[in-house]
């Protein structure tokens, strides 16, 4: 399977990244050098096989629906590219 | 003696016994840092003022007997732990102007300790590379040879080590990024079990993968680290309250009547290194020395957790570094037109060439149409791996294997084709696969007198066997007394 520079472009649509048309060529190329070698997998017989997400296993733990300590608002906004000190201010979304 | 060269255990008997200030030792590594950081740059963020109020304080608490082993000893955390009120960059120039208003767990306890935090240590961007060459900062050559690369991703935290720029250090480890510099740099390092140390306050790059860990100049060094840093922590769910031994409660016969596993896919490899394999060669015979019965032993899947892991890993990632868009925090573009393309703007500029070449890999492996192929493919080898591990322990107590195929490689060896740089990792990668805990110690030189390590594997929570064995071998060897000419 190899992978096309169109669908290099539009995966880099979806992860919100902007490749110009040479890093777009590079890209495509390695990725597909990478992808070639990930057909390596297909030799395993995985068929029954449960998927592992946690090789740890564990219940997910669970608390009270209660407030805790958190973050000052000054906090959280002490990084802010842009805030009105009392939200963090972005270019339009809508309309 | 220099006291940057002690360890942090002898370091505390002196500052125990009085005859050492913590400010004159933090002092001491201060001086160490400027005259040789600008020859190797293991350090980002350097704290001097904060390093030295936080000594002052510590002096206090050991004049008023309150003392834990780690108090006043300066250690170097790697870039990616949140450090409250100190910059953390991840190596990353999305995050250049970033400091965070809160510390990581292992920070907080780092801090109750009353350990010394001298700065941040570089690293390769958001964790992603095995050379620390993909800092968007600079470089970090290793103490041993400026030409080559001190192994990444804690590349800085392994350097500063093995460099007396710090006592000890935390690194993280996602596919060996603890291990791997480690011994590419002479230096102890832990991988513990996954869910050990909380991973409250450390940048996500795998979260499935990633552990912080220890590395020091010696394992009791290690030891005393992660009784400090180890136990459950409720804001991180997949902490496990796993009751934290006295990891530094040592012994001094951990191999005696021991069965160490020799897997032959790892030391029969192909593209093993002579030095490697001689060194590893001697380690088993000195092991065997030690009292343990050596058994080979197979994990099958091994040729396939390279494959498996750059999916799995950059599908996390992706997921996980999906957060940067310059909404909250991080440097933010410019000239962006709308929202959409600020995102994109901010990513693009921000992002080095390695993180946006995994962000990609993972986003077209999760997306619709291939995520069965591909990350479904690649879980499923995961359980199978698992089982592989489990498998083997039924007739060993613990693993022993080459931590990296060759010693460390040129700065600019491997850059050209990621590929190449990924399968270095094919020893490592597997224990993070399979959340168990892996060790790195030094067990010789290479013929351009580059260090090699060792790995010790162990079952879930056998950390505590790691470091038995680990420093049994220690004190019967003499390769982590051996340091830089500098």
């Amino acid at each position: 399977m190899s992978i096309t520079r169109e669908e290099v472009r539009h995966v880099a649509h979806l992860a919100r990244l902007d490749l110009a048309e040479d890093v777009l060529d590079k890209m495509a190329e390695q990725l597909d050098g990478i992808l070639g070698y990930m057909e390596t997998l297909n030799r395993v017989d995985t068929e029954g096989i449960t998927p592992t997400a946690h090789a740890v296993t564990l219940q997910t733990p669970m608390r009270e629906d209660e407030r805790r300590p958190h973050l000052k608002r000054e906090e959280a906004l002490a990084n802010a590219p842009e805030q009105d000190e009392e939200n963090f201010l972005v270019p339009k979304v809508i309309g | 003696m220099n006291l940057y060269d002690l360890t942090i255990e002898e370091a505390h008997q002196r500052l125990v016994q009085g005859d050492l200030s913590a400010v004159t030792l933090t002092r001491a590594l201060l001086d160490r840092i400027e005259a040789v950081d600008p020859h190797i740059g293991a350090y980002i963020t350097l704290d001097a003022e904060g390093a030295l109020e936080q000594a002052g304080e510590a002096d206090r608490r050991i004049a008023a007997g309150h003392t834990t082993p780690l108090t006043g000893i300066p250690l170097g955390i790697k870039d990616v732990i949140c450090t409250k009120g100190l910059r953390t960059t991840c190596g990353s120039r999305l995050l250049e102007n970033f400091i965070p208003p809160y510390d990581a767990a292992v920070m907080e306890r780092l801090r109750e300790a009353g350990a010394v935090i001298l700065g941040k240590l570089n690293m390769d961007e958001f964790a992603m590379g095995s050379s620390t060459e993909n800092s968007a900062y600079h470089i970090t050559r290793n103490p041993w040879h400026p030409d080559h690369i001190p192994g990444g991703s804690s590349g800085g935290s392994a350097a500063a080590v093995a460099a007396g720029m710090c006592l000890g250090a935390l690194g993280s480890d996602t596919g060996g990024s603890i291990r791997q510099p480690a011994s590419h740099c002479g230096v102890a390092g832990l991988k513990p079990t996954y869910g050990r140390v909380s991973r409250y306050g450390l940048v996500a790059f795998a979260s499935s993968l990633d552990q912080i860990g220890p590395m020091s100049k010696s394992v009791r060094d290690c030891a005393l680290i992660m009784n400090v840093i180890s136990g459950h922590d409720k804001r991180d769910s997949t902490s496990v309250p796993e009751p934290v031994p006295n990891y530094a409660d040592l012994g001094d016969n951990g191999f005696r009547g021991l069965r160490v596993g020799l897997p032959r896919e790892y030391h029969q490899a192909d593209g093993l290194d002579p030095d490697v394999r001689q060194s590893m060669a001697s380690a088993i015979e000195t092991v065997r020395g030690l009292g343990a019965e050596t058994v080979e032993v197979s994990l099958p899947h091994t040729e396939f957790a390279v494959a498996a892991y750059y999916i799995i890993a950059p599908c996390e990632a992706s997921s996980n570094l999906a957060r940067y868009d310059g909404v909250r925090y991080g440097v933010r573009s410019r000239d962006h037109e709308d929202m959409l393309d600020m995102f994109r703007r901010t990513r693009t500029a921000g992002f080095g060439p390695e993180v946006q070449r995994r962000i990609i890999l993972g986003t077209y492996a999760l997306s619709a149409g291939y995520y069965d192929a591909y990350y479904g493919k690649a879980s499923q080898i995961r359980s199978l791996i698992i089982e592989d591990f489990r498998r083997a322990y039924e007739s060993c107590d613990v693993l022993l294997s080459p931590v990296a195929p060759t010693p460390a490689f040129k700065i600019g060896e491997k850059t050209d084709d990621p590929l190449t740089m990924y399968m270095s990792d094919v020893f490592t990668l597997s224990a993070n696969l399979a959340g168990i805990p892996g060790m790195a110690i030094p067990c010789g030189l290479s013929s351009n007198g580059l260090p090699i390590g060792l790995q010790i594997m162990g079952p879930h929570f056998s950390e505590d066997r790691l470091m038995n064995v680990a420093h049994h071998f220690e004190q019967h060897t003499d390769f982590h007394r051996q340091k830089p000419d500098l």
